[in-house]
């Protein structure tokens, strides 16, 4: 059986992996009608340098666009910025807009995004910011400018990134990470040693193995973090870095199956015409059967490339988006480098450099086989270690001659 | 086809060496590109676009 091919994509969501969505779409040849909705009244812009260069200053916003304002016309695209997706009716195909408007479809691409956690009655508190968006990262790079008591909650990527810029720019910063390590989680023991290390050299003032309970306030404004076990850290400004959650309530009572994400089938495929991509995109990961979601840049861009061809293919030849992750992480003169799923290791065994030199390759592995390669300033060689990695390559116990 | 690239901006991601091998390369610590052949063969053009549109920086522009 086939199916008549798309002449009406609607994609929602304009960023990275919307982008990917619709460039993928016309590289492919598609030549029917996109239109392309986004939240933000911006175009399309990249994410990472939000927690780096943008934040540092070393950067101004017009370095962040992913393409020139030209290549959207040549694009052929009716893109509709500063419109919030509110509501999909998938039998009738068509999506509701925050100003009124409708737009259908009859192929639709979720790529919605994240948006960041928050501490639970922060809303509206002067001096507590996330870092998610353009406006958030501007906001708080005026804030650093004062030179503050940062306090940052969470040892993630955006937190270590961000405390590792406030150093630089000449704050006092106190990290709080409910891990044993900054990013201990992502790296383990060993690395998230060592990187703690280089933060505590850099000035930071850690706070490991603790869980911020809230944020206090003197006149609206925030004037501290209390901890879990009541201790309290006072703080001029704090930046909540706990992660973020899926912008799926708009497909709530659609029909379309949303969870941890949009839940989608192998091939991103979430039925009823709908696809997902991107950081909002769980899905059945082949390898495991498992499902899983990415939050990380080069993932919505490989993602969104599979769905414009999978939507050209049709359901019933797609095919199921396989890939090795790839994360990376700029701190203090350190590129730190991911391949593959670090989380829950049970090995570690560094194959390349030391620790010492902060120079280094390390192979990650689950019951005997790669999971992940992690790389350490060692950008090129760390590449050579991706195929162990794709093909989960059994451990050698020792290495060979 | 010809290639430019804003090296400023490399994130030494390598999803371009991946994409394309025989057209781009690493340097060793931070990964940052290097162009081998700024007027690839025919036959590399499809390889670079995957190149540019995979590329988390966006650093690589294709002009034909």
């Amino acid at each position: 059986m086939t199916t008549p091919g798309p002449s009406r994509v609607t994609v929602v969501g304009a960023s990275a992996a919307g982008l990917s969505v619709v460039e993928g779409l016309r590289r492919e040849g598609y030549a029917g009608s996109i239109t392309w909705i986004g939240e933000e009244t911006h175009l399309p812009y990249d994410r990472p340098p939000l927690s780096k260069q943008l934040l540092s200053g070393a950067w101004e916003t017009d370095r962040l666009r992913l393409r020139d304002p030209g290549d959207f016309e040549a694009l052929g695209v009716d893109l509709r910025l500063g419109a919030r997706a509110v509501a999909l009716d998938a039998r009738k195909r068509t999506i509701a807009l925050a100003d009124g408007g409708l737009a259908g479809y009859d192929t639709l691409v979720v790529a919605t995004g994240t948006r960041a956690r928050r501490l639970p009655g922060t809303d509206g508190v002067a001096g507590v910011h996330v870092l998610r968006t353009v406006e958030d990262a501007l906001a708080l790079r005026e804030a650093l400018a004062g030179k503050p008591h940062l306090v940052v909650v969470g040892g993630g990527f955006v937190g270590a990134e961000a405390a590792a810029v406030a150093r630089g720019l000449g704050c006092e910063v106190t990290l709080v990470t409910d891990t044993a390590q900054p990013m201990g989680g992502a790296l383990g023991d060993e690395l998230g040693s060592m990187l703690g290390n280089v933060h505590t050299e850099h000035g930071v003032h850690i706070e490991t193995g603790a869980m911020a309970g809230q944020v206090l306030t003197d006149g609206g404004r925030a004037c501290g973090v209390r901890l879990a076990d009541g201790r309290t850290i006072a703080a001029d400004a704090v930046l909540v870095g706990i992660g973020a959650q899926p912008n799926v309530e708009w497909l709530a009572g659609s029909g379309v199956p949303v969870g941890n994400g949009v839940e989608c089938d192998a091939t991103l495929y979430a039925g009823f015409g709908v696809w997902a991509a991107g950081d909002v995109a769980s899905w059945l990961d082949p390898r495991t059967q498992e499902p899983v979601r990415i939050e990380h840049r080069t993932n919505a861009a490989e993602q969104g490339l599979a769905v414009a061809r999978n939507i050209l293919a049709g359901p019933e030849c797609a095919r199921p988006f396989d890939s090795v992750p790839y994360i990376w992480s700029d701190q203090y003169d350190l590129k730190i480098q991911i391949y593959g799923r670090s989380r829950g290791a049970d090995e570690v065994r560094i194959v390349e450099g030391s620790l010492t030199d902060r120079r280094l390759i390390a192979l990650y592995a689950t019951r005997g086989r790669v999971c992940a390669a992690v790389g350490v300033n060692m950008a090129r060689a760390l590449r050579g270690y991706r195929a162990q990695v794709a093909e989960a390559a059994v451990v050698e116990v020792e290495s060979a001659a | 086809m010809n290639i430019s690239i804003d090296f400023d901006k490399c994130c030494g991601a390598g999803q371009c060496v991946l994409a394309a091998p025989d057209v781009f390369d690493q340097r060793d610590d931070d990964g940052v590109v290097v162009l081998l052949h700024p007027r690839p063969s025919a036959e590399q053009e499809e390889n670079v676009r995957q190149a540019a549109a995979l590329c988390p920086a966006a650093v690589i522009k294709v002009e034909q």
